[in-house]
C-alpha cells in the first residue's frame, strides 16, 4: 500500500517558481522524493493489475515521473485537495498513474481504486469528467490540447492565474486536432499552459520513429507554432524539473519527454503487448522484484 | 435571423463578461462585429479549425466562461462531430453551438454547405438539445435562454437572413414547449425553422376553404414536447408536419411514432427533405421545391 504522502515536497513546492516569464536558474525539484514516490506508484499499479486485468500498465509507467512532478512539484495546493491549477491527462490510457496519485492526495479513495473497473465502481480504464480530480473525459486521442487551450484562455480572460498542466502521448500528436490546438495556444501566447509529451515512441501498431519517420523532429514543430520547447529524459525528475523551472515564459511551454513504455519492468519495456495486458502472478512477482528507484 | 442573434448576443455580452464567442473563420455579422471591436478578448477566431473551436469552448466553460461556438451549420456540427459528442455532450457542458444556415439555406453553395441531416445527427447524441427558431423573435428569445442556461449543450439552428416574422401574436416562447401561433380544431400544422412560413401559407389556404386550423412552432425538436403533440393529434382530424431536414430522426418520424404509441386516429401527413443529396443549384426556395417543400407542392400532395 502506498503511504499517504502529502509529502514534504507539497509544502516546499517549487510550483511558485514556475511563474511565467521568470527563469529561475537555481530552482530545483526534490528529485529524491520523486523517485521514492514513483517506485511506490508503480508498485500500487502492479497491485491493482492483480485485482482486475483491464488496465494499461506500460503507458502509465512511461509517464509516471511526468505526472508525479506535475502534481507534487508544479501544481499549487494552498488548501489540501484544492488547487487553482488543472491537471489534464490527454493520453487517457495513462490514467492509472493519475488515479494512484489522486488516491494518495485523498481526492480519490482507497475504495475507488479497489472498485476500479467493476460494476460497483466509478473508475474506468479511461478518465471520466465528473470524477473528483478528473478535468476531462479522455480516451479518444487528440482532445486534450483543445480543452486545455480553452481552460488556459479562460483563466487569463477571467483574470485568474490558474495554470494548466497537460500530458499528451506522442501518438496523439498525429491527430490534426492536437495541432489545431497547438497553433491556437501559440497564437494566444498562453504562457499558463504547460504540456508534456510522453515520447515513448510507440503508437498502437508500431514504433513511431519507424512507421512515421517524418513525425520527428517534434520540437521543431511545436517551436514553429509558437511554443517554447525542451527535450528531456522523461524518467529523470531532476531534468524534467529543471526544464520546466528554467523556462523563459511568454508563450506556451512543452517538455518533450523521452520515455520508455513499461519503464521499470524489464519484460514490459518496449514490448507492445504490454500496452493493455496485466501480468500473471509469476510476472507480477518478477515485476515487484525488479522495481527500484529510477533516476533516468 | 443571423442579425437578430448578433444583436441579442451583443446585449447579453455587454451584460455578462463571461460570455464569449468562438468562431471558425466566419465573418462576424451585424452586432457581432461590434462585439469583436469592443471586447476583442471575448471574440476568438480559431481559423479554419472547427475541432479546436469546440474543444476550446469545452475548456472555457469548465473554467467559468459561457462560450458560444459559431459557424456554418455543417462545419459547426459535422466536421467536429466527435468533439461535439465527447467534449460537450458526454461531459454535458453548457456550450451553445450556433449553426448558421441550417437545412439547405446555403442553396447555391452545394451539398458540402447543406446541413440536411443536422436534426437527426444532433438529436442522436445523448444530452444534446436542439432549438430551431422559426423567425427573428424566436431567435431572440432562444439566444437569451441559451446564454443563461447551465444544464448542458445546445445546438441552436439558425437560418441566414430575411426570414419573415411569424410569431407576432403567438404565446410566449418557452424552451421545450410547443407554441401555438394560431389555434383551430380541424387541421394542425407542425413545423420549426424558417420553413414554417410554408406552414403559414398552407394554413391560410385551409382557412380560406373554411377549415379551422392550428399552426404550431415546434421550436425545440429535442427535447420534444411529446405531451403537446399527442394532445394536438387527439384534438385535430389532420396533422401536417413540414420541416427542412432529412427523414431520419425528424419531427415527422417522431409524430408518427407518438401517434402509433398513443393510438391516434387523426390523419398524419409529413413533408421533409428527401434522403438524397442535392446536385443542382438555385435559390433556397428552388432547392426546397425540388424536394417537394413549396406551398403548391404541399397543397397538391394534400389534395387541396
Amino acid at each position: 500500500m502506498v503511504n499517504r504522502i502529502r509529502s514534504e515536497s507539497l509544502t516546499v513546492s517549487t510550483s511558485n517558481r514556475i511563474a511565467s516569464g521568470a527563469a529561475a536558474s537555481n530552482a530545483a525539484v526534490d528529485a529524491a522524493s520523486a523517485r521514492t514516490r514513483c517506485m511506490a506508484y508503480r508498485k500500487r499499479i502492479l497491485d491493482i493489475s492483480q485485482q482486475v486485468g483491464a488496465l494499461h500498465v506500460a503507458p502509465a509507467f512511461s509517464c509516471t515521473e511526468i505526472v508525479d512532478l506535475a502534481y507534487h512539484e508544479f501544481m499549487r495546493w494552498p488548501e489540501p485537495q484544492q488547487s487553482p491549477d488543472v491537471f489534464l491527462m490527454s493520453k487517457g490510457h495513462g490514467c492509472m498513474i493519475q488515479y494512484v496519485i489522486l488516491e494518495e492526495l485523498g481526492i480519490l479513495s482507497r475504495v475507488d481504486l479497489d472498485d476500479y473497473c467493476t460494476p460497483q465502481g466509478r473508475l474506468g480504464a479511461h478518465p471520466d469528467f465528473g470524477i473528483p480530480g478528473i478535468a476531462a473525459s479522455t480516451g479518444s486521442l487528440g482532445h486534450g490540447m483543445g480543452i486545455a487551450t480553452g481552460m488556459a484562455y479562460a483563466e487569463r480572460s477571467l483574470k485568474r492565474d490558474g495554470r494548466v498542466f497537460l500530458v499528451l502521448s506522442d501518438g496523439e500528436c498525429q491527430e490534426g486536432s492536437t495541432w489545431e490546438g497547438a497553433m491556437m495556444a501559440g497564437n494566444l501566447k498562453l504562457e499558463n499552459l504547460v504540456a508534456f509529451v510522453d515520447v515513448n515512441d510507440f503508437s498502437g501498431l508500431e514504433r513511431m520513429s519507424e512507421g512515421h519517420p517524418a513525425f520527428h523532429p517534434l520540437a521543431d514543430k511545436f517551436a514553429s507554432f509558437g511554443w517554447e520547447t525542451a527535450e528531456v529524459n522523461g524518467h529523470d525528475a531532476q531534468a524534467i524539473g529543471d526544464a520546466v523551472l528554467s523556462r523563459q515564459g511568454g508563450k506556451p511551454f512543452v517538455a518533450l519527454c523521452n520515455t520508455v513504455k513499461g519503464k521499470g519492468v524489464s519484460y514490459m519495456e518496449h514490448v507492445p503487448i504490454w500496452h493493455y495486458r496485466a501480468p500473471n502472478p509469476e510476472e507480477y512477482q518478477q515485476a515487484l522484484s525488479e522495481l527500484k528507484e529510477i533516476s533516468g | 435571423m443571423r442579425n437578430t442573434f448578433a444583436d441579442e448576443f451583443y446585449k447579453i455580452g455587454v451584460e455578462d463578461e463571461r460570455i464569449a464567442i468562438v468562431v471558425a473563420d466566419i465573418s462576424p455579422a451585424g452586432s457581432i462585429a461590434k462585439f469583436r471591436t469592443e471586447f476583442p478578448e471575448r471574440f476568438i477566431n480559431t481559423g479554419v479549425a472547427e475541432q479546436i473551436m469546440i474543444g476550446m469552448c469545452a475548456g472555457m466553460v469548465q473554467r467559468g466562461m459561457r462560450p458560444f461556438a459559431y459557424t456554418i451549420a455543417t462545419f459547426a456540427l459535422y466536421r467536429p462531430f466527435e468533439f461535439v459528442r465527447d467534449d460537450l455532450c458526454y461531459q454535458n457542458l453548457p456550450v451553445t453551438i450556433v449553426g448558421i444556415g441550417g437545412g439547405v439555406t446555403y442553396s447555391t453553395l452545394g451539398s458540402t454547405h447543406h446541413a440536411m441531416e443536422d436534426i437527426g445527427i444532433a438529436s442522436s447524441i445523448p444530452n444534446m438539445r436542439i432549438i430551431a427558431p422559426c423567425d427573428p423573435a424566436e431567435t431572440r428569445a432562444a439566444t437569451r435562454w441559451c446564454a443563461q442556461q447551465q444544464e448542458g449543450p445546445v445546438y441552436l439552428r439558425l437560418g441566414k437572413a430575411g426570414e419573415p416574422d411569424l410569431t407576432e401574436r403567438a404565446e410566449d416562447w418557452e424552451f421545450g414547449k410547443l407554441r401555438y401561433l394560431r389555434r383551430g380544431t380541424d387541421v394542425c400544422i407542425l413545423g420549426y425553422g424558417p420553413v414554417l412560413k410554408l406552414g403559414q401559407d398552407v394554413a391560410d389556404r385551409y382557412t380560406e376553404r373554411g377549415a379551422s386550423v392550428s399552426l404550431c412552432s415546434v421550436h425545440t425538436p429535442k427535447p420534444l414536447d411529446e405531451a403537446a403533440i399527442v394532445e394536438a393529434m387527439a384534438n385535430h382530424k389532420t396533422v401536417i408536419v413540414i420541416e427542412e431536414t432529412t427523414p431520419t430522426g425528424s419531427l415527422g418520424v417522431n409524430v408518427k411514432r407518438l401517434g402509433f404509441e398513443h393510438g391516434a386516429t387523426c390523419q398524419v401527413h409529413t413533408f421533409s427533405l428527401k434522403d438524397e443529396f442535392i446536385h443542382h443549384y438555385g435559390d433556397h426556395a428552388a432547392i426546397l421545391d425540388a424536394h417537394g417543400l413549396s406551398t403548391p407542392k404541399i397543397l397538391a400532395a394534400l389534395g387541396i
